[in-house]
């Protein structure tokens, strides 16, 4: 233990601390902020109730008003830390508050109103957790349903992906032919055209073959990506030609070269393109929304607006649906962020 | 078997001539080597033998079949790569089995097969490894027996050696040679190294941007090269080339006059004029130390001692020359030497490089 605490609290000014230590600490820390904050502040947030979301100043965690049942009173009331005015302080419960004076009653003694100025008083919290954010969405919103569906176009599209795309970069990587350089900057160049653009011609082409308000209207257009043939491509580049020569001689058929030589030697880079593409398909919300109407075809992202309504929006629910949206995301980027590295480090991309 | 006949075959990479009318006959049986500098399109000819390649002109046979259009697959034919190019996600047992399996070969039969290559190359131990655990030798080893299992009509190796260090390579050499007794198969071999091409071939095809130079066993061509070109790349070190006139030919010989106005006495050609211009080839280990009747003075411009020979860097009148003289000699650079050409055999060639033939 002492040898981990030796090993982060060394410093290159030995004993005294020199420049770039203070730097390193300042850069890191804030880093940490920057980068975690927002993420610790949503989990907190997710299990506060509406009313201490409401709350100003905000907190990090989830604090409630202690409550206390009082005699004579139907409600619970809430509990207050109250300074009196000869220096004592005192627990009491508020009944009832007018302007900037509050009537109190002491929980052993509820008959007596004691007066106090609210600037005396702070609110008795404890830490509490609204777990029922969290159990809520799961009975009476479809939350099941519409995971369901955010798994079902995700892994669908993954996987589509994943051929279409190393198809197309195995013929622009390792045959040789007319044109070859013109079809990659044409595919690349459709990464000029941002998703607003072909919006309206996409969602007339997805209607006219009946594939609006289906799953396979929100899988479909999203299949061929520029950026996925790219990076594949730029990998298979780095295969030698020998192997495919080698396999042509070994009699092997133009598929048996793709599929057994050509796709295990470009894992590194396919898990590179999954990662990316299960982050997109699970992240995005504007297409399935044009695409889906019908409430039981939603997916998380889609179905979690539901709780934006027009007049009021239900923060605890967006909250703690978030955090159980971000949940498949996270895990994929623990699990395979060597890859990630690996994979742009090698094509250059970000 | 194994009977590879090119007729006028060309080549071309657009508008880029790679290979120019090659016509060459390969026996059954026979280790062939093609051997030239880089770019010389070796390689493009022995890919196109594999149909890796289609000939732009021409025509391809392997046993009296014509094979221009027949797929590389299906001629025959193994080939072992410069890079081994073993797949690296598979074992050294399903390296072996690729081909096999593919040509749905029953699995008893390929089990059978790779056992047998893999006692022959002794690489039993390695079977389950994959070609990344193997050193360099062993990757060697299961490149070729990748090619054995296949039973091929020909090898066709195309710089197997190359990726090896220098012991490696000689040990490997000398299994080669033994590979090819053994299996009696045709063997094609492509390499830059015209000690590996003399050691094993049986006969040398010498190739220059794209022609054949000469094609011949390696003692042929080590004592008859047909041009200045092969002269001077067959041999280490190479053979000093001198600048000379013809000035007269009296019987039975010819008196030449180098730059620098030494005078060498010359076995004499039929076809050889006086007042021609020609170039004399001689081997730096024919040369001789010491004054004679054909000899020449020369300056010392660097001594490599070698312990059993001494490699001589001398300038004649502003033409390098090279000597190996067996043994130790304490010369210092600056010295001049005299050099006695009476006991080399001195090669002819004509100012367009073509050897002169001696009338004996």
């Amino acid at each position: 233990m002492s040898r981990v605490a030796e090993f982060i609290f060394r410093r290159r000014g030995r004993n005294g601390w020199h420049w770039t230590d203070v730097f390193t600490w300042v850069w890191l820390i804030g880093g940490l902020f920057i980068m975690f904050g927002p993420a610790v502040w949503l989990v907190g947030s997710s299990f506060k109730s509406p009313a201490a979301l409401a709350e100003f100043p905000p907190s990090i965690m989830p604090y409630v008003t202690q409550k206390a049942t009082v005699e004579g009173y139907d409600k619970p009331l809430d509990l207050y830390e109250v300074t009196m005015p000869e220096g004592s302080k005192k627990v009491l419960a508020e009944v009832r508050r007018i302007g900037i004076v509050a009537q109190m009653v002491s929980p052993d003694k509820p008959t007596e109103i004691v007066k106090v100025n609210i600037a005396e008083r702070t609110p008795v919290r404890t830490m509490s957790f609204a777990t029922s954010n969290y159990s809520e969405p799961f009975t009476h919103f479809d939350f099941v349903r519409y995971l369901w569906n955010s798994v079902f176009v995700t892994v669908t599209a993954t996987v589509i992906t994943l051929i279409v795309n190393s198809m197309a970069a195995f013929a622009l990587s390792k045959y040789e032919f007319r044109g070859r350089t013109f079809a990659m900057l044409l595919i690349l160049a459709t990464l000029m055209v941002p998703l607003s653009v072909i919006m309206v011609p996409l969602y007339s082409i997805i209607s006219a073959l009946g594939l609006f308000n289906n799953l396979w209207g929100v899988i479909l257009p999203t299949v061929a990506t520029p950026t996925g043939v790219f990076i594949l491509r730029q990998y298979m580049l780095t295969i030698p030609d020998e192997l495919i020569d080698a396999a042509r001689m070994d009699k092997a058929s133009e598929w048996q070269i793709y599929w057994r030589i050509v796709l295990p030697l470009t894992a590194p880079a396919l898990a590179v393109l999954a990662i990316f593409s299960v982050v997109w398909r699970w992240n995005d919300f504007l297409w399935p929304l044009i695409v889906l109407s019908r409430k039981e075809l939603y997916t998380l992202q889609v179905g979690l607006s539901v709780y934006s309504g027009e007049l009021n929006v239900q923060w605890h629910f967006i909250l703690a649906m978030t955090v159980v949206t971000m949940i498949p995301v996270v895990l994929v980027f623990i699990f395979l962020q060597r890859f990630i590295t690996t994979g742009i480090a090698g094509t250059g991309l970000k | 078997m194994g009977h590879i006949k090119l007729t006028n075959v060309t080549k071309s990479f657009g508008a880029v001539d790679v290979l120019h009318d090659i016509n060459l006959e390969i026996k059954d049986g026979e280790f062939i080597v093609f051997v030239g500098p880089s770019g010389c399109g070796k390689s493009t000819l022995l890919r196109m033998i594999a149909g890796l390649e289609k000939p732009t002109g021409g025509e391809l046979a392997i046993d009296g079949k014509v094979v221009n259009t027949v797929p590389a697959a299906d001629r025959g034919l193994a080939m072992v790569f410069q890079s081994y190019a073993l797949y690296p996600h598979m074992s050294v047992r399903q390296n072996l089995a690729f081909g096999l399996e593919n040509t749905k070969m029953p699995k008893a039969e390929i089990a059978e097969r790779i056992a047998e290559a893999a006692r022959m190359l002794e690489i039993e131990p390695y079977l389950d490894r994959r070609p990344g655990q193997l050193s360099g030798g062993q990757r060697q080893r299961v490149a070729i027996g990748r090619a054995i299992v296949r039973r091929p009509v020909a090898f066709l190796l195309d710089e197997p050696l190359s990726n090896l260090d220098a012991e490696l390579r000689g040990s490997t050499r000398a299994e080669l040679a033994a590979l090819h007794a053994r299996l009696s198969a045709t063997m094609i071999y492509v390499t830059h190294d015209q000690v590996e091409a003399m050691t094993l071939a049986d006969r040398i095809v010498v190739l220059r941007a794209g022609r054949i130079e000469q094609v011949g066993t390696p003692l042929e061509l080590y004592n008859r090269p047909a041009n200045r070109f092969v002269a001077g790349f067959i041999g280490s070190p190479h053979m000093n080339f001198l600048e000379g006139t013809v000035e007269a030919v009296p019987s039975q010989k010819a008196i030449a006059t180098l730059a620098g106005g030494h005078r060498l006495e010359l076995p004499v050609g039929a076809d050889i004029e006086t007042g021609s211009r020609v170039t004399l080839g001689v081997r730096p280990q024919h040369i001789a130390l010491g004054a004679g009747d054909n000899s020449i003075r020369a300056k010392v411009r660097l001594v490599e001692a070698l312990g059993s020979e001494t490699v001589l860097h001398a300038d004649v009148a502003g033409q390098k020359v090279l000597v190996v003289a067996p043994g130790q000699h304490d010369l210092l650079p600056g010295a001049d030497i005299d050099l006695s050409l009476s006991a080399a055999p001195i090669h002819l060639f004509n100012e367009r490089g073509l050897r002169l033939e001696r009338a004996v």
